[in-house]
């Protein structure tokens, strides 16, 4: 029976993490990740889980140790934020590359300098072309539904790819939610007995990993990876559909909230989303054609997807809690754009950097973008295209 | 522990031939004795580096176990993964079967890169061997010098010049560096005293917890030296005390080999290039000078550790 609770994002995963009950987890504390790290460690030392913890002196040697404890043939799970995810950057497109589906919770924060512990989504969009899989999640519920749908995700014989799931620090990771928890039979039964392929631990049948791969081969290599991340989105949306059974929570690509007749719309991720919702609900009890799209599924990007659901909206502010400095546009933007590309009459577009380093979004600030694009819907015309929410300038 | 050839020669080749590692190679040789040492079956890690390149060029491997390479600074933390999986699958009966562990690395991923992820691996006590193949810098990527290379070594990142005599500090002690972990086992060795070098896996692999061996492994192209001479330069190493055959085992330092007439250390530089512009420019002899000082500073000290006076025999094995 599902059980309802209250609990912090990182609560969440972590209780996500003892029911998954992984065969090894190698992570090393970093704030806002710490109190995950700390609450395994507790289900570890009450014999809460079966699992080998592996106290890491590094971020760098947790990933390593992941991929290592995968290709030995065994359920791994890790979590990291920022700086952590940075040290372990040169291990993510090794992950993927040797097609260790590793798991690991990414909760967000900004990246140095100046130093600040709080939620920009730095860290995962920096990672974002490491040929990992990315989910995002607006709240607790979100991410615990994604932790254990990512088990069934990455492991899958036509994916065997590492996943991260996303939450915003702080906002989330330390707010405490209602949630609705799976009971451990259920997870046990959903994610089903981790099933290895080529395991280094079979040495009856010695395997050699990470190989030198030169001109002659690395590209193929290199395809085929790219083709499994392109192909899991049928297997992502075939795992939703299930998931929606067994618990009744709806899952996609991105959520559509109420686009279908939208002429002016923000797309945003995580926590910031629920804000973007909230105003939604308010601008058309005036009357005021709003929507918001929402992404989950990040890699493998869903460009058709996206395109249909944006083609005839008149005005969309895409907004990112990171920038991609030079770029003149942050990453969301540059892939809804892409996306958009072709359409004979495409809508018009804005970007906003906002929330960096744990900025408080507001509802007048998404009132004012909202205000903005209808403007933009009015006239035509579009204005600055990259601006700072918020910023004193 | 008594390690015959005649019964070595009846072993499978774990580490089989076809590699593309130089003639003269001394990683070569310790792998072939290293593999020749194990019983139980083996998963290797092995950190990025000529060994590494040289023995699994896709779609081609010379290992005939399990192997994996990852990265450059990170077998010890590779390596604390499988070894988990291990344990895990173990405890939940999912394997029954023993399997020893060895990672290596050379001197660039042991002594520098990975010297973080080997002390936090030796200090979780994870059950493995880790062996430094130390050819004394980054051979792999054209001979720059690294924390094993020694003081007056002339290397492509510290060159000899008109003002320099090239790498101008000493080489660090890893071997007494890791034995600060106070593992159960750590040994120094080279392929040229192959009875010592099997006897100190078998040694190793013995013990429950972490081990390590620092293995001076030698590169002619580095070294620029005769590549016929490999063995003999290794033995003129261990000869002039330069490069001690010792271990530590249980916290009990002691000799494993005391040559019977220490050398002078020219006869273990001279036969080398790197070391030339010290023979040849006379403003250099005094580093010849700091490097005998060092060497016997270092030999006496050793000696005293593992309780051995300067003309005792009591030496073990």
């Amino acid at each position: 029976m599902p059980r309802v609770a209250a609990m912090t994002g990182n609560n969440a995963v972590a209780e996500s993490m003892r029911q998954i009950n992984p065969d090894v987890v190698a992570a090393y504390p970093i704030t806002p990740q710490t109190e995950l790290s700390e609450e395994f460690a507790e289900f570890v030392a009450n014999g809460k889980v079966d699992t080998e913890y592996v106290t890491v002196e590094s971020e760098h040697s947790a990933m390593s140790a992941c991929i290592g404890a995968s290709a030995a043939g065994s359920r791994v799970l890790t979590a990291t934020s920022s700086a952590g995810f940075a040290l372990m950057w040169e291990m993510l497109p090794i992950a993927s590359g040797t097609r260790t589906p590793v798991i690991m919770t990414v909760v967000n924060r900004a990246f140095s300098a100046p130093i600040n512990i709080h939620c920009s989504h730095d860290d995962t969009m920096g990672g974002r072309d490491a040929g990992w899989i990315q989910l995002y999640s607006e709240n607790s519920q979100e991410a615990y539904d994604n932790m254990i749908q990512a088990v069934r995700i990455g492991e899958d014989m036509s994916v065997r790819l590492p996943v991260m799931v996303a939450m915003d620090g702080f906002i989330i990771s330390h707010a405490v939610e209602r949630l609705e928890l799976l009971d451990d039979e259920s997870v046990k039964k959903f994610i089903g007995p981790y099933q290895s392929v080529n395991p280094l631990l079979d040495t009856k049948k010695p395997v050699t990993y990470g190989a030198l791969a030169l001109q002659d081969y690395y590209m193929e290599s290199k395809w085929q990876q790219s083709a499994a991340l392109l192909n899991s989105k049928a297997k992502i949306l075939e795992v939703a559909a299930e998931y929606k059974k067994l618990t009744g929570r709806s899952y996609g690509l991105f959520e559509n909230y109420k686009l279908d007749d939208a002429e002016v719309a923000i797309v945003i991720i995580n926590s910031a989303a629920g804000v973007a919702k909230m105003v939604v609900d308010e601008l058309r009890e005036k009357g005021i054609k709003a929507g918001v799209l929402q992404p989950r599924v990040y890699r493998p990007f869903p460009h058709e997807e996206i395109r249909e659901a944006l083609k005839n909206i008149k005005a969309i502010a895409i907004m990112d809690r990171t920038d991609a400095f030079g770029a003149g546009g942050t990453p969301t933007f540059t892939e809804v754009t892409s996306a958009l590309y072709g359409l004979t009459n495409p809508p018009k577009v804005i970007n906003y950097v906002y929330g960096l380093g744990g900025r408080d979004i507001r509802v007048e600030d998404i009132h004012g973008v909202y205000q903005r694009l209808t403007e933009i819907a009015k006239t035509g015309k579009t204005g600055k295209m990259f601006e700072y929410l918020g910023v004193r300038k | 522990m008594a390690v015959s050839l005649k019964e070595l020669s009846k072993k499978e080749e774990v580490f089989c031939s076809g590699h593309r590692l130089c003639a003269g190679c001394g990683a070569g040789t310790a792998l072939r004795q290293i593999m020749l040492a194990t019983e139980d079956p083996v998963v290797i890690v092995n950190a990025t580096g000529c060994v590494s390149v040289s023995t699994a060029c896709y779609p081609y491997s010379s290992w005939n176990t399990p192997w994996m390479h990852s990265a450059f600074e990170n077998a010890a933390a590779t390596m604390s993964g499988i070894e988990a999986a291990y344990k895990a699958l173990r405890r939940q009966g999912k394997i029954k079967k023993k399997i020893k562990f060895i990672a290596l690395g050379g001197d660039g991923g042991t002594f520098d890169i990975g010297l973080q992820a080997l002390s936090g691996a030796l200090e979780r006590g994870h059950s493995f061997l880790y062996i430094c193949y130390n050819n004394e810098a980054y051979m792999n990527t054209g001979i720059q010098r690294s924390g094993a290379t020694p003081l007056g070594a002339s290397t492509t990142t510290s060159p000899a010049g008109s003002v320099s005599y090239g790498k101008n500090v000493f080489r660090k002690d890893l071997t007494a560096i890791v034995a600060a972990h106070n593992i159960p086992y750590v040994g120094q060795t080279t392929p040229a005293h192959w009875r010592d070098m099997i006897t100190k896996v078998k040694k190793a692999l013995s013990y429950e917890g972490p081990t390590f061996l620092n293995v001076l492994a030698s590169c002619h192209r580095g070294w620029r030296s005769e590549m016929s001479i490999s063995i003999k330069l290794m033995k003129a190493a261990a000869d002039t005390c330069y490069w001690p055959l010792y271990e530590v085992e249980k916290g009990e330092w002691r000799l494993t080999y005391n040559p019977r007439k220490k050398l002078p250390v020219t006869d273990w530089l001279k036969p080398q290039g790197r070391f030339k512009h010290l023979f040849s420019k006379p403003e250099n002899k005094e580093v010849l000078g700091r490097l005998q000082a060092s060497v016997d500073k270092e030999w006496a000290r050793l000696q005293k550790r593992c309780g051995v006076g300067e003309n005792k025999e009591k030496v073990a094995v």
